[in-house]
């Protein structure tokens, strides 16, 4: 094996890897959701697509937004809007680890010469009704993935079941290339015409939002239009699932989902604004998390969710 | 004889389960072979991150054969018994012998049971251990159904003799056993085959695999220390971690890295926890100054590099984190500096402790308050007393307790220090969580004492109130754990009080602080006594009626009225007018003592103190002055533990079952006092002396709560009592006599009765 693997120098490099690196293994390279969400897991390729019993395999990077997480940029590990890389295969392969450990060596940790650990870590997601068991995979002593194997989400059992590759790209690539500050991380190749650090791109957008979200987003709009998404997302599943217009069996699983989503993403922005206390908390969680059920159970009522209407017939 | 060797390699499973998990497969495999007639002469499991071993030897080659005999029905039975029994013991009816019995002649057949070849029980007993295997937590993978703790790969199952080994065939959800497994992840990934445990272990070496957790953890804590050593430093000792880390790696490589010279003064539990926490790393101590100076890592893997690449990112890492650390350090320091530690709990007004019992500013100046009025009865001063409380819970807010809080209460101390606080206050802050744990240290000091009983007696008092008690295995708020803190409290410190008198107290705090309503509420009801009710959502309503009296029940016409033990009854009528049930205070501080008897209960029952004997000294009055009580239920105990003492109680017993029955058929007491002029045998005369000095001695010793003292006296009494009963029938048909010897009895009872309520004993 050779002792050194050829570096990647930007940011955008090694996003450029994954994406080839999971084509080679038969990913369908998606898109970013186009929706604020608060992770990769959120994508309706991830949540939605490992119910069922369709096969299924997609890689993509997901901007994702913590509110709370918002340190007007200073900080130099945290961001309220970060990406994930995100990797979803159903049936889980038998050589996911292997084929995760070579996606380490194409952006350029060499296993020859760090130390590669997965130290046991169970995923949950109460807004999703998801948990899983798996690891975080460690690179001395860093986490720069989380390694699940989905065994349940929206409260259905995931049979087969998918395994799940979340990358924090910015730490990762912080470390790969030895960047103490995200905002100094070189964005695109730091010799070409127009070198943009990490900093170039984000940091006047970092401000603005944890200003908007620690201060200014106005919380009597985000309440109603919580329930606002609440009663959309319900009243989308409550459709007959008879088109009269074309005919046709639609169960508008996805349009409910993206409600469930937004539900998600005011929630946070509430969170973030204090305005939730701790005993509120757990109810509007538990009101998300019907959503996500109610969406997942409409989902498994569809052709993608491996419904077989000659089965059903 | 064959030995059996078995492998199970999965993908990484958790440290925390390893050792649990190979015993459990130990034993599931080794019970089943012995079940199924195999017995063995020893056997080994071991546990790495990604295997699971068992080693059995000197199995038997097959199961021995059986003969059962099995009596059937009589010859004359029902054709439909004898057919139920063929079926069963699977015979045919010819071959069915007979047996006569004293009850008839009844069917009798053999059963043979045919020996079988380990292999086939193995692959049934090892393939059922897999599919019950009791994880923690398992799960499925890919399109399988089968569970293990993470996808299960491949399995080893061979029989191994001198002459050669054999592969034990199954295969479980297409997973085949065979003898091929893989080395180390990274260093040798490649399979290869084994052909006995001796043989798995020593290729497995040269894998760069220690299969053996105990080996590992010698490797890492020798290499550690030694690595330590030479530099004149210690390794902190860390069990729990050591464990931990020998189970995250198969080929352990210690590496030891420094701090950056910037983190070198943050406090030592800061960067321990720190580095525990989020790295797994063991401190390095330097013994001269006390300071953490150094960090020890354990990697999976040698490199070419010697680890410099690894220690290099974790040293990096570790960094990363220090700086987060060391930025709350600095902030909390500066505004204990500032501003001084009271205001430090500012924040703590807007953090709700729980949301019927207010915030947890309002619980801290309850327990401030509250520590005050301990501090007499533990010796404390009431001032100092007070500040501690008022500051004891200021880190809650710091920043770094926010993001370590294993550490609260430890940087309480070191703000209180900063903050220019007395020592006593200091450690109050550190102190005042303890006990915690069963064996966790008990306080001594004063102020920490009051504050620690303060602190305990408000969220006991608080879940009380608005009954949040802890029910079968749920005890959310460990409300138990507090109960057995302040018991532990008291007793270590030998605090003399009455825990009903201080429940009161804290009923009041409670209601003070939350109410007027409280009061103006209960006087409405009883005006001669403000205090018989609490209730306890602190709201209240006009619209309400009188319904009843102890337990009071109130129907009114609003949902905003909640009260403790309230008995929810279906809405009446459009208004959704409800019931509820009001319990007076004087049921709640009956029902919390009686909680806090049950865990003294079980608390002394570790010492060897019986439940009967508690009970006998709870009958007794004080039995809410825990001191007191154990002192006397701990005498009591050594008393009925001597022979004098155990066979006085049967004495009593006796007595008592006497004067019991007398008393039921005459209809009166037997407690007029005897007199010695009717006394007719020498035994009975005697027992009046005896009694005479009996109580002569107990009274004082009572007196003077010497239990020991009165028990000691009590039980002299036994020869006298032995003796009265031997010699003298009580039933005399002379009434006089009869009667005399009854209220003589009824002495014997009311001076052990003064001791202890004696007729709470078993046996």
């Amino acid at each position: 094996m050779s002792q050194t693997v050829d570096k990647p120098r930007s940011f955008q490099e090694i996003i450029l890897r994954l994406q080839a690196y999971w084509a080679t293994k038969g990913c369908a390279v998606l898109q970013p959701y186009d929706m604020e969400v608060g992770a990769g897991t959120f994508h309706p390729a991830t949540t939605l697509r490992s119910l069922g019993t369709n096969p299924w395999a997609a890689a993509y990077v997901q901007p994702s937004r913590r509110p709370t997480d918002g340190r007007y940029g200073e900080n130099p590990n945290r961001l309220q809007h970060y990406y994930q890389y995100q990797v979803v295969i159903k049936p889980s392969p038998k050589d996911l680890q292997e084929l995760y450990l070579g996606s380490l060596k194409a952006i350029g940790i060499d296993a020859e010469l760090h130390d590669i650990r997965f130290v046991e870590d169970d995923w949950e997601s109460p807004t999703l009704g998801a948990w899983g068991l798996g690891w975080e995979v460690w690179c001395d002593g860093m986490e720069v993935s989380q390694f699940t194997y989905f065994q349940q989400v929206g409260g259905h059992d995931c049979t087969p079941v998918s395994g799940e590759l979340t990358y924090g790209l910015e730490r990762l690539a912080m470390y790969i290339l030895s960047v103490d500050h995200v905002m100094d991380m070189p964005f695109n190749d730091p010799s070409s015409p127009t070198p943009l650090t990490y900093g170039d791109v984000f940091k006047q957008t970092e401000e603005e939002y944890a200003r908007h979200n620690f201060d200014a987003a106005n919380t009597d709009k985000l309440l109603k239009n919580f329930e606002e998404a609440e009663a959309e997302c319900h009243a989308l599943l409550s459709v007959p699932a008879d088109d009269p217009k074309t005919g046709k069996r639609i169960i508008m699983a996805h349009p409910a989902y993206d409600q469930c989503i937004k539900a998600s993403h005011i929630f946070n922005l509430l969170d973030a604004r204090g305005v939730i206390s701790v005993t509120e908390r757990q109810a509007y969680i538990g009101r998300v998390r019907t959503l996500a059920k109610a969406c997942a159970d409409a989902f498994v009522q569809t052709k993608a969710g491996g419904y077989l209407p000659e089965a059903a017939e | 004889m064959p030995d059996l060797m078995i492998e199970l390699f999965s993908e990484e499973i958790p440290a925390r389960m390893q050792k649990r998990a190979a015993e459990d497969l130990k034993k599931l495999v080794t019970n089943g072979l012995v079940e199924a007639g195999l017995t063995y002469a020893s056997a080994g499991a071991f546990a790495t991150p990604r295997r699971l071993a068992l080693s059995v030897e000197g199995l038997l080659a097959e199961s021995p054969t059986t003969v059962e005999e099995r009596k059937g029905p009589r010859i004359d039975a029902p054709e439909k018994a004898l057919a139920g029994f063929l079926r069963g013991a699977g015979v045919a009816k010819e071959d069915l012998g007979t047996v006569e019995e004293k009850k008839g002649t009844f069917y009798v057949a053999k059963i043979t049971k045919q020996g079988r070849a380990a292999a086939p029980i193995i692959a049934e007993v090892l393939e059922k251990a897999i599919r019950n295997f009791p994880w923690p937590k398992s799960m499925r993978w890919g399109s399988g159904s089968l569970k293990w703790v993470r996808p299960l790969h491949s399995i080893i199952c061979i029989l191994s003799a001198e002459d050669g080994s054999d592969v034990v065939e199954f295969d479980i959800d297409g997973i085949a056993s065979g003898r091929s497994t893989r080395g180390h992840r990274f260093m040798a990934p490649d399979a290869f085959d084994v052909v006995s445990f001796d043989d798995y272990s020593s290729k497995l070496k040269s894998a760069f695999v220690m299969l053996d957790a105990t080996e590992r953890a010698d490797h890492i804590w020798h290499d550690a220390t030694n690595q330590a050593f030479a530099q004149g430093l210690d390794v902190v000792e860390d069990a729990g971690l050591l464990a931990e880390v020998a189970g995250l790696v198969e080929w352990p490589v210690v590496l030891m890295g420094n701090i950056g010279a910037d983190f070198l003064d943050l406090p030592p539990e800061v960067l321990q926890t720190s580095m525990k926490e989020h790295q797994k790393f063991f401190s390095v101590r330097n013994p001269k100054t006390g300071r953490i100076e150094k960090f020890v890592t354990v990697a999976n893997r040698e490199t070419a590099d010697q680890g410099a690449t690894i220690l290099a990112g974790n040293e990096k890492v570790l960094s990363a984190r220090l700086a987060d650390a060391k930025f709350f350090w600095d902030n909390d320091i500066r505004t204990v500096e500032r501003e001084g530690l009271e205001a430090m709990s500012g924040p703590l007004s807007n953090v709700t402790f729980h949301n019927k019992l207010g915030s947890q500013a309002e619980r801290i100046a309850r327990i401030a308050a509250l520590a005050r009025e301990i501090a007499p009865i533990v010796g404390a001063d009431a001032d100092e007393a007070e500040l501690a409380a008022k500051v004891a819970k200021a880190d809650l807010s710091s920043e770094m307790v926010y993001e370590f809080p294993e550490l609260q209460g430890i940087m309480g101390r070191y703000y209180a220090e900063k903050a220019g606080l007395s020592d006593a206050v200091a450690d109050a802050c550190r102190d005042h969580y303890s006990p915690l744990g069963p064996s966790d240290d008990v306080p001594t000091d004063p102020v920490s004492v009051a504050v620690a009983l303060a602190d305990k007696l408000d969220t006991l008092t608080g879940f009380w109130a608005i009954d949040e008690k802890p029910t079968g295995s749920k005890d959310p708020f460990a409300l138990r754990r507090a109960a057995l803190g302040v018991l532990r409290l008291i007793l270590t410190n030998e605090a003399k009080c009455s825990l009903a008198d201080l429940f009161r107290t804290f009923f009041n705090a409670l209601a003070a602080q939350k109410g007027k309503k409280l009061s103006a509420f209960s006087k409405m009801i009883n005006p001669n006594d403000e205090s018989q009710f609490v209730f306890t959502d602190f709201y209240s309503t006009d619209d309400y009626t009188f319904i009843g009296s102890q337990a009071v029940e109130f129907a009114f016409e609003s949902g905003d009225l909640y009260f403790s033990n309230s008995s929810r009854q279906p809405g009446v009528g459009a208004l959704e007018a409800e019931v509820y049930q009001v319990v007076g205070i004087n049921e709640l501080i009956a029902d919390l003592l009686s909680f806090f008897h049950d865990r003294l209960k079980v608390f002394l029952k570790d010492e060897g103190i019986r439940h009967d004997v508690i009970d006998a000294c709870l009958a007794m009055d004080g039995a809410d002055d825990i001191t007191l009580l154990v002192k006397r239920a701990r005498a009591l105990s050594q008393t009925l533990a001597t022979e004098d003492g155990a066979n006085l109680i049967q004495g009593f017993k006796r007595a008592n079952n006497i004067l019991t029955q007398a008393e039921d058929k005459d209809g009166v007491e037997y407690s007029y006092g005897p007199d010695i002029k009717f006394a007719e045998e020498d035994a009975e005369k005697a027992l009046f002396a005896a009694l005479d000095t009996a109580e002569a001695a107990i009274k004082p010793a009572m007196a003077s709560e010497d239990f020991e003292g009165a028990m000691s006296a009590m039980a002299a009494m036994r020869g006298a009592v032995d003796a009265f009963f031997d010699a003298v029938q009580v039933n005399s048909d002379n009434s006089v006599v009869r009667r005399n010897r009854l209220n003589l009895l009824g002495r014997i009872r009311d001076i052990c009765l003064s001791v202890a309520d004696l007729t709470k004993l078993d046996g």
